[in-house]
């Protein structure tokens, strides 16, 4: 599977023999879990292993939690809360599948910025690059949808605000609006075809997980270091990695289960920490609330959509050359769309020749900005939008912008990078010299080289 | 330094979370309630004063209807004897299905509200959970375990005495929601008579009835903390055998590197 030259599956007994004439599953997986894997892969390189974690737990508890569930508009409410008090477990199922959610995006986040920083979208990666913004999207879209199963007022005025996104693209959009929500407005038929799609789209993200892996098994992993691994020969390979079983597994699982006792925590000692209280509230479609807010791993994009409004001068330029077809809420919509596309085309947009950030010195001080930004944006996103808050929004979504279409292009030519280690070897030993050096300052412990 | 700031943003962001705003900006204190911290526990004696409480104020205009009877027997909630829960249902009126009325009895739920315009309360203590300031970061609620039962005792003892009358309805001043509200002060000195002896100052009433609506908005609270409790210890163990496995996997390997 991977180009890297390595020990490939051979069966040894007759059965195995037998079998994998037939079938070569077992070779699959044998070659999918023996991959080797660069050698110097740091502790940001395990949050793979916990979204893989999040997607099995989200089906597992969620196809419970549908066995205890009404989706109508008079019963989803109190079928929630029927689960929460009468279901045995219920309470635990049901925490563990909302707060579920925000584990899933904040280790996708983390992901997508490690993914960023250490250049893993550029060549040869795009393709996963690619699916692994297939799978942000999926997710959004089911998170989004399944935020509206319990009901509550955010559900529903959240879906109200949500799909009016899609009701002010420019002549089709209201055609389209009422399509999706199956009648004039959220009700009944909105919840019932969300509540099928939140089902569905779970297993189309595993599809698109199984891909994901499978392109960059193809490629092999990046690492921090940003060096191919040498692939002349097998032995050269095996100074540059180790095979994923048994090392990254472990390591994986010790990190995962370290985020998970966080997790535990959170969802026995403050699970509606991260939700929004007016969620317990059944939803009521004539009272609106004063503030409608998204969940936290919506934000900063719901601040982008918020940001641009008609008195912005951009979108005064765009209104007049499109002839009044562009009016600040459709930009809005395309710059909230647009902000996720300029992260899908990062891999034409870097220009620079060298992978890894760590070996950037310019693109390092934009990029922890860039993570500013993000957590900005998202604090903006949950601010009324007035003053001073849209104009941070504002300010927020310009560098945004400004990161992909500006900055990263231009960087390419104007920084000048230092050298990468030579090998995936050479700067695997240097790690581990200096970690050694730093606990134990005993003489023999320093290499002579 | 920048690498720092973005590092601890994310982390204030993973505890934080930034969903709320305070709602109306009243002022809400920091009552201590038994059910806060992770190993707090409801107090069964509170909860059966604000079961009293409920009763014998609020159950007049507000209803309780994602409670049932039977749930007022658990052991970690107001532990009532089975007698006196059926008795205490067969006080209460419920809708028979055919037109009139019939006694409650153990698997039937509290009533819904009586007036139209008053909230039902059964999930008010979550409802009202709101107040996650400073800037929206949730540190009150974080540091100080502050939620709607807070909110619940403030808004009871927060009427000034100011009252307003906007067309036609009297409205009254309310310190913890920040301006004024259709319902007017309902608890006084002495308004119950508590058999246990507790004297019923008003904010002993607020905080019993807070207690007990925090209790019927989230009833499994104390289970749910210790299934936390249990996970944690869990976890640690099995993080501690992990790390050691995972230390003495990689040694030789980085052993060979540190003698490259």
């Amino acid at each position: 599977m991977s180009g890297i030259p390595h020990d490939h599956y051979e069966p040894k007994t007759g059965a195995e023999k037998w079998l994998n004439r037939r079938l070569p599953i077992v070779g699959l997986l044998y070659d999918t879990l023996m991959i080797p894997t660069p050698k110097n892969l740091n502790w940001w390189w395990i949050w793979g292993i916990v979204l893989a974690f999040c997607l099995v737990l989200q089906i597992v508890t969620g196809i419970v939690l549908v066995m205890h569930f009404t989706p109508h508009a008079d019963m989803a409410f109190n079928s929630v809360e029927h689960i929460m008090r009468d279901v045995n477990g219920g309470y635990m199922l049901r925490y563990l599948h909302m707060n579920g959610a925000s584990l899933f995006f904040f280790a996708v986040y983390i992901h997508i910025f490690r993914g960023l920083y250490y250049g893993s979208y550029k060549a040869p990666r795009e393709v996963t690059w690619i699916i692994g913004m297939l799978i942000y999207l999926a997710m959004m879209a089911t998170g989004f949808m399944g935020y509206v199963l319990p009901w509550g007022q955010m559900s529903f005025w959240g879906a109200t605000v949500i799909t009016g996104l899609f009701g002010a693209i420019p002549g089709i959009g209201e055609p389209i609006q009422t399509w999706l929500l199956g009648g004039p407005a959220v009700g009944s038929p909105t919840l019932n075809r969300f509540f099928s799609l939140h089902y569905l789209l779970p297993f189309v993200i595993a599809a698109l997980v199984i891909l994901h892996i499978w392109a960059f098994h193809t490629t092999g992993n990046n690492n921090p270091a940003g060096v191919d691994v040498r692939k002349g020969s097998k032995e050269e390979a095996q100074k540059d990695t180790l095979p994923f079983w048994p090392y990254f597994v472990m390591k994986d699982l010790f990190a995962l289960v370290l985020v998970l006792l966080v997790f535990w925590a959170i969802v026995g000692f403050m699970p509606n920490f991260l939700g929004h209280p007016d969620n317990y509230r059944m939803a009521n479609p004539l009272s609106t609330p004063a503030h409608i807010v998204p969940e936290w791993y919506f934000l900063p994009f719901y601040a982008i959509l918020r940001a641009f409004t008609a008195d912005v001068w951009v979108v005064i330029i765009a209104n007049k050359l499109s002839f009044g077809i562009i009016d600040a809420k459709f930009f809005g919509v395309l710059a909230m769309f647009g902000a996720i596309a300029v992260m899908a085309l990062t891999p034409w947009l870097d220009t620079s020749s060298v992978r890894s950030g760590r070996h950037r010195p310019m693109f390092k001080s934009f990029f922890w900005l860039l993570c500013v930004d993000f957590v900005v944006l998202m604090w903006a996103g949950a601010m009324p939008a007035e003053p001073p808050y849209s104009t941070i929004s504002l300010i927020g979504s310009a560098y945004w912008f400004g990161y992909f279409l500006v900055i990263l292009p231009l960087l390419g030519v104007l920084e000048r990078p230092t050298a990468p280690p030579t090998t995936i070897e050479a700067d695997f030993n240097a790690t581990v010299k200096a970690k050694a050096g730093k606990g134990k300052v005993a003489p023999e412990q320093i290499p002579a080289e | 330094m920048i690498k720092k700031l973005a590092l601890s943003a994310l982390a204030a962001l993973a505890i934080g979370g930034a969903p709320a705003l305070a709602a109306g900006g009243g002022h809400v204190h920091d009552y201590a309630f038994s059910f806060e911290g992770p190993f707090g526990t409801y107090d069964r004696a509170q909860l059966q004063r604000g079961l009293q409480v409920y009763t014998e104020v609020c159950s007049a205009c507000h209803g309780l209807n994602l409670v049932a009877f039977r749930t007022l027997t658990q052991e970690t909630g107001p532990a009532l004897s089975d007698d006196l829960m059926r008795a205490y249902a067969a006080t209460i009126e419920v809708d028979d299905g055919a037109g009139g009325f019939r006694a409650a009895g153990s698997p039937d739920h509290f009533p819904g509200p009586v007036l139209e315009n008053a909230p039902d309360l059964s999930l008010m203590a979550k409802a009202r959970a709101g107040f996650h300031g400073p800037y929206g970061l949730g540190i009150n609620q974080l540091i100080h375990g502050m939620g709607g039962a807070e909110y619940i005792a403030s808004f009871l003892t927060g009427f000034t005495g100011v009252e307003v009358e906007q067309g036609g309805a009297i409205f009254y001043e309310n310190s913890a929601f920040g301006g004024n509200v259709a319902m007017p002060p309902q608890l006084f000195e002495d308004g119950v008579e508590y058999s246990d002896g507790t004297p019923a100052t008003i904010e002993q009433q607020a905080q019993d009835v807070a207690a007990f609506l925090m209790w019927a908005a989230e009833p499994h609270q104390t289970e749910r903390k210790f299934w936390g409790f249990v996970g944690v210890i869990f976890l640690t163990l099995l993080a501690s055998l992990l790390y050691l496995t995972n230390k003495r996997l990689w040694a030789p390997i980085k052993d060979q590197a540190k003698h490259s």
